[in-house]
């Protein structure tokens, strides 16, 4: 009921995190744990040349063998960047063709450049990489996105790290409705109750980073957000009652009352 | 003398220099890490055998954190 199958494989969590903005890497890896989650984003950046190299490395701490490991292209503003930043995460990981591709418009609301972003999907499906794309929440570029070839589609609930929660939930469910691959809602989850409201939408994952890494308790609320997402799994699936405007309808019987 | 530019910043090597003998001095031996040579990857497995010359472009990149 929980498992998500992208590109072909299946995974239990529905919950997928990032790695940044953490204390430390103890700190990241056990937010990790209690997020449940098996697929875990990460950067690509520069080694600091002259600085100590015997450092500990975050895939010390999310290792490969045991994470599902989902680079990005975080901070990149063309194709071209954002292309050759996932060939790099390439071989850093082995040959890992699962990526994460986001090409941002804007440093101040980091919303994406879709027609770039477009352009280096199409780039990178032909190059044999299983594209997750993180994009506006516009249903016909997702379902562009989606016809190029990429394994997920990632629409914005609202601005990456604002924390605003599901801003257009209408949107969400064209672009759900309209779908044959995963959605994903990938940026602005702040609480718990706002990934269960991407699940009861019908998303078939969430990911966050800040919600988590920036609560004053990170660890509990990893551990809320992977009751959050379960939640609102099930309740998609339970599928909700119709909404009743503007009468009630009793829960007990209205017959039997005693002095009748 | 081999003049490279590594990450954005020129520096100064002895000929002859391959990427894992750059990698080896630079202190990243058996790290995780990728390398880029003027636009294109050079794979692990071709390290020890890609011979640097002056004036190449070099970007090494590693994992961190992110989302």
């Amino acid at each position: 009921m929980h498992q998500l199958t992208l590109a072909g494989k299946t995974y239990r969590s529905r919950l997928l995190v990032g790695t940044g903005k953490y204390k430390d890497f103890a700190e990241t890896r056990a937010a990790i744990d209690a997020s449940g989650a098996e697929i875990v984003t990460v950067a690509v950046r520069r080694v600091n040349i002259g600085q100590d190299a015997s450092q500990p490395s975050l895939l010390d701490a999310i290792p490969p063998s045991q994470f599902t490991i989902l680079p990005n292209t975080a901070g990149c503003y063309t194709a071209d960047d954002a292309v050759r930043t996932l060939r790099l995460a390439r071989e850093l990981l082995d040959g890992h063709p699962l990526c994460k591709l986001e090409v941002l418009g804007d440093p101040t609301n980091l919303f994406p450049n879709m027609p770039e972003t477009l352009k280096a999907a199409e780039t990178l499906v032909k190059d044999g990489f299983q594209v997750m794309v993180y994009c506006a929440d516009d249903p016909i570029q997702c379902k562009m996105l989606e016809d190029i070839g990429c394994v997920a589609v990632m629409p914005l609930a609202s601005l990456i790290g604002s924390g605003m929660g599901i801003v257009n939930p209408w949107n969400l469910r064209l672009i759900i409705d309209n779908a044959q691959v995963p959605i994903i809602v990938d940026a602005g989850v702040g609480t718990a109750s706002d990934a269960t409201i991407a699940m009861e939408l019908g998303c078939d994952g969430v990911l966050m980073n800040t919600a988590i890494a920036h609560a004053k308790d990170p660890v509990l609320m990893a551990s809320a957000m992977k009751k959050g997402i379960e939640a609102g799994r099930e309740a998609f699936l339970a599928g909700r009652m119709a909404r009743k405007y503007y009468s009630a309808d009793p829960s007990s019987p209205t017959t039997g009352l005693i002095g009748s | 003398m081999l003049t490279l530019k590594i990450n954005g910043e020129s520096r100064q090597f002895s000929a002859p220099l391959t990427v894992a003998g750059l990698i080896e001095q630079l202190g990243y031996a058996g790290k995780r890490i990728a390398v880029e040579r003027n636009g294109e990857i050079v794979p692990k497995s071709q390290h020890a055998n890609t011979e640097l010359a002056s004036g190449d472009q070099l970007e090494i990149v590693v994992a961190v954190g992110g989302g």
